[in-house]
């Protein structure tokens, strides 16, 4: 069944047309890719979908439920969490407490029996210790587990971004362009990290990504975007052998 | 006409708070920087007015004044920024709060010492002048005032959209990284920035001693009393500013006149206040998202 | 460099990461309950305006420190906190009673205020609260009814569970009582801190975008950290009425305001230590100039006093050096010795060297 299905989805801002009429359905327990040039409005579509942007026209489903005017705050406990293209992590707190917010969605104390530290905000913490162990296990970064963010080199960083993600516990994550800046090791590791999180944990998995080793690695289905209209859709080696798509990319054959 | 009067007297004030949010606005364009220390730059400048035109010191004609006092805190101005704010150039916006505050104090501080504590005015050749129109009757200061404003931003006008330096400054205001990658060097054309608004404040602390007493602590109200007009004005916009400030100005002297007395001292704040609740963004400006 | 291996989740959660941090905090504890044995009653009143300050230091730490958000305004908040505790405890309530409710009183008026005003970036939170800081003034006196008009309020001593407890009549039970406000609200800070409600407050500070991602609603916690922090600074504020024992339109300018900012950021932003500092910083300092002043007409024969202003002049350079040489305040600088300390000689310049950023916008945050 389709866990995220978006309806002739566009946003208009001002005159330009960042994205206009796009429509995919996101299968559970798949990993879809969204590729395009520069400026085709990939980021615009993860915006729309994690509520940031409210669209012009166009309907976004997720598991059954609207969500086309569901406020930002309230995404993430629905079960969609999302890393960014520029990484925004909170620099100033340790990678644990970075990944801590990642479970806020999951407390149940109120800020009363925080302030107070009542057994239920106790509970809470150890709870979401827990939970944020098994992440650092499974990601590989208990060497940083005490390091503040700022110190961090930016491979990592993209790799916290991620693991607090997952804290978040989430049935679908967007992954917005994770190998941009990574070495091809660092890649390579990407690629396994999207494997295991399909795999292990369940996840479906809706990614935007140019490094296309990494893109064929991985996806199940790619569709790919270009000013903001859908062009093509299908395995990765369909689209990338698609007359359309490579068009796109290199303009007409000269 | 007991109402034209009173608008035209509110008018005329308005016109230095808004010359003063104008200098305001524009180190905020330029830099994001907000500068708390504007309304002792006012304060400055009235008192160097004083300094270069008054009887018992320079003595310089009026004209002659002004442009020395504009002169001289333009350099302050262009100084303070080159040496003091740019020691913290890309730190957080709380830095700059922090240390234009503290820059407003030290400026209290020296004019006080340099000046006295003691209520100074400026004595201008149309003090006391007073021009009748049938049953109006208007100060001639109020006029000279209104005047001197509109030729000022007409020239500003001029200014940013006529000359490669003002069109330079709008680059690097609506994006400093692309100016910079652009070839204009993005922290001189910020200091320039603050030595303009070092002018542009001193002829409004010269029409402003031109009008009542000066002394050292009269900035910090003047400057609170000018945020509000940017913010009335929509914080990033220059004409919002001025009309902002022009509205202050009228608000204020009609609260003076019809509010019971209490009242009227708030009436600036309060109508800001509305104004930030109201319209967020200020009654001439355009909300930008961040871009993730 | 010590290293200290966990074994629990219940370790890392608790407050004291060791026996021998615990050590030294109650030590520092035992030393603050016997200062009154220990100096005289001039000092201990300055003491005791220093814990004050320290209360509404850590009122304004948990709004500009740990949520990012800059009030200039935090004496009108002061002002609200001891105006409404003397109304509450004319209308015959106790103290212990009225103290409480004035702070909840303080932090719904703040939250209520703020709540429009937080959806836009920071600088106009500033700007309003600064413009609150003004008219607070002139609502003093407007309010006859609750604030004396122009006279203002006597406070009277208080009774604290049958003892009359007076900032002269009983000087070391006044201390004690404001010493145990600083443990009481400094104990529930440090619970926030710890839990979930605090680390979105961090989360604020420094990626709204993210925080929204991860299900913070943002004006809720930005709104909730006001409403806190000025239900702490009106605690401060009840506290610095019953020390003064008049307060009237004039006792909370806006010079009050803006040096409770400058005590955050001297202290160092984004710590609790860095409220204490601060505390202590600001609270002592006309001490430390009217000793200056006595001791440079003493033995240079300059008369400093000629120069009307010059102390907020001495520290308005203090804050602009600090500002430009140690952005972390106080605090940062403790913390630079002592990890160097920790580590030397292996500490390297660069450690602290704080990454430059071409100007990152904070228009759109």
């Amino acid at each position: 069944m389709s866990l995220l299905s978006v309806e002739n989805l566009a946003i208009h801002f001002g005159g330009v047309k960042a994205v206009d009429g796009i429509s995919f359905d996101v299968q559970a327990g798949e990993v879809f890719t969204i590729v395009g040039p520069n400026g085709a409005g990939k980021s615009t579509i993860f915006n729309l979908i994690s509520r940031f942007y409210q669209p012009t026209h166009g309907k976004i489903v997720f598991d059954g439920q609207d969500i086309t005017r569901t406020p930002a705050h309230n995404i993430a406990e629905l079960g969609i969490a999302r890393t960014f293209q520029n990484i925004e992590l909170f620099d100033h707190s340790t990678v644990l407490q970075n990944l801590l917010v990642g479970g806020h969605t999951k407390r149940r104390a109120s800020w009363i029996e925080d302030v107070l530290h009542l057994p239920r905000s106790r509970a809470n913490e150890r709870e979401a210790r827990h939970a944020v162990e098994e992440i650092i296990d499974f990601l590989d970064l208990a060497a940083y587990r005490d390091k503040m963010i700022a110190g961090l080199p930016y491979g990592v960083r993209k790799v916290v971004e991620i693991a607090r993600a997952l804290a978040s516990d989430p049935r679908l994550i967007l992954l917005d362009e994770p190998a941009s800046g990574l070495s091809v090791e660092e890649t390579a590791d990407m690629a396994f990290w999207i494997e295991d999180m399909k795999k292990d944990l369940g996840l479906t998995v809706l990614m935007v990504e140019h490094d296309m080793s990494l893109v064929s690695a991985v996806s199940d289905r790619v569709l790919a975007v270009v000013e903001g209209k859908p062009l093509a859709l299908g395995t990765s080696a369909e689209v990338q052998s698609d007359p359309r798509v490579i068009e796109a990319y290199l303009g007409t054959a000269a | 006409m007991d109402a034209l009067q009173l608008l035209i007297g509110g008018v005329a004030n308005g016109c230095i708070y808004g010359l003063v949010a104008l200098g305001f606005v524009l180190i905020y364009k330029a830099s994001e920087a907000v500068n708390f220390a504007q309304g002792d730059m006012l304060m400055l400048g009235a008192f160097l007015g004083i300094a270069f035109i008054n009887g018992d010191r320079a003595d310089l004609p009026f004209l002659l004044g002004l442009i020395a006092a504009s002169l001289c805190l333009g350099a302050l101005a262009y100084a303070l920024d080159r040496f003091v704010l740019r020691a913290i150039f890309g730190q957080p916006q709380f830095a700059m709060v922090i240390l234009t505050i503290a820059l407003g104090f030290i400026l209290r501080f020296a004019a006080g010492t340099f000046w006295g504590y003691d209520p100074v005015s400026l004595e201008t050749p149309f003090a006391g002048e007073i021009l009748r129109l049938g049953s109006l009757t208007l100060a001639v200061a109020d006029l000279i005032i209104i005047l001197a404003t509109g030729a000022l931003t007409f020239t500003l006008w001029l200014f940013f959209g006529r000359t490669r330096l003002g069109v330079a400054m709008q680059a690097s205001s609506q994006n400093q990284m692309a100016a910079y990658y652009m070839g204009i060097p993005v922290k001189r054309v910020n200091s320039i920035v603050w030595g303009l608004s070092g002018v542009v404040s001193a002829i409004a602390g010269v029409l402003f001693a031109a009008k009542g007493a000066v002394e050292p602590s009269v900035g910090l109200l003047f400057g609170i009393k000018a945020f509000a007009a940017a913010v009335i004005g929509g914080f990033g916009s220059l004409p919002g500013a001025l009309l902002g400030g022009l509205l202050i100005g009228v608000i204020e002297q009609v609260a003076a006149r019809y509010a019971p007395s209490g009242y009227s001292q708030i009436a600036p704040y309060a109508l800001m206040l509305l104004v930030l609740i109201l319209r967020p963004g200020g009654l001439f400006a355009q909300i930008a998202q961040k871009k993730v | 460099m010590r290293i200290h291996f966990k074994r629990s989740y219940d370790e890392d959660i608790r407050l004291f990461e060791d026996w021998r941090r615990m050590a030294k905090y109650a030590v520092l504890l035992a030393v603050m309950i016997a200062l009154p044995a220990l100096v005289s009653a001039y000092f201990l009143g300055e003491v005791t305006l220093v814990l004050i300050y320290c209360i509404a230091g850590m009122g304004l730490m948990i709004l500009a420190g740990h949520t990012g958000q800059i009030s200039l305004g935090h004496a009108a908040f002061m002002a609200i906190g001891a105006f409404s505790n003397l109304w509450f405890m004319e209308q015959g309530m106790s103290f212990l009673l009225a103290l409480p409710l004035s702070a909840v009183f303080t932090g719904l008026v703040g939250a209520i205020i703020a709540l429009p005003i937080l959806r836009l970036s920071g600088i106009y939170l500033a700007i309003a609260t600064l413009a609150l800081s003004i008219i607070i003034e002139d609502i003093a006196i407007i309010a006859e009814p609750f604030t004396g008009g122009v006279g203002g309020v006597f406070a009277p001593p208080v009774d604290v569970l049958g003892t009359s407890v007076d900032r002269y009549g009983s000087p070391n039970l006044f201390y004690w009582m404001c010493l145990s406000v600083v443990v009481i609200v400094l104990l529930g800070y440090a619970n926030l801190l710890r839990s979930a409600t605090g680390r979105s407050f961090l989360a604020v500070r420094d990626s709204e975008v993210s925080a929204r991602a991860l299900g913070v609603n943002v004006t809720r916690t930005k709104a909730l950290a006001f409403g806190l922090s000025c239900a702490v600074t009106g605690i401060a504020g009840a506290l610095y009425a019953h020390f003064v024992q008049v307060v009237n339109y004039e006792s909370f300018l806006v010079l009050l305001s803006i040096n409770l900012v400058l005590l955050v950021v001297i202290g160092g932003l984004g710590s609790i230590h860095g409220a204490f500092f601060g505390a202590v910083v600001v609270g002592l300092m006309p001490q430390f100039i009217a000793i200056a002043r006595d001791f440079l007409q003493g033995s240079v024969g300059i008369d400093i006093s000629a120069y009307p202003g010059l102390d907020t002049t001495v520290f308005a350079v203090i804050i602009i050096a600090m500002v430009i040489y140690e952005p972390l305040g106080i605090y940062g600088f403790y913390m630079k010795i002592k990890t160097q300390w920790q580590l030397f000689p292996l500490a390297r310049r660069d450690m602290f060297r704080r990454s430059k950023s071409y100007l990152k916008t904070e228009r759109m945050r």
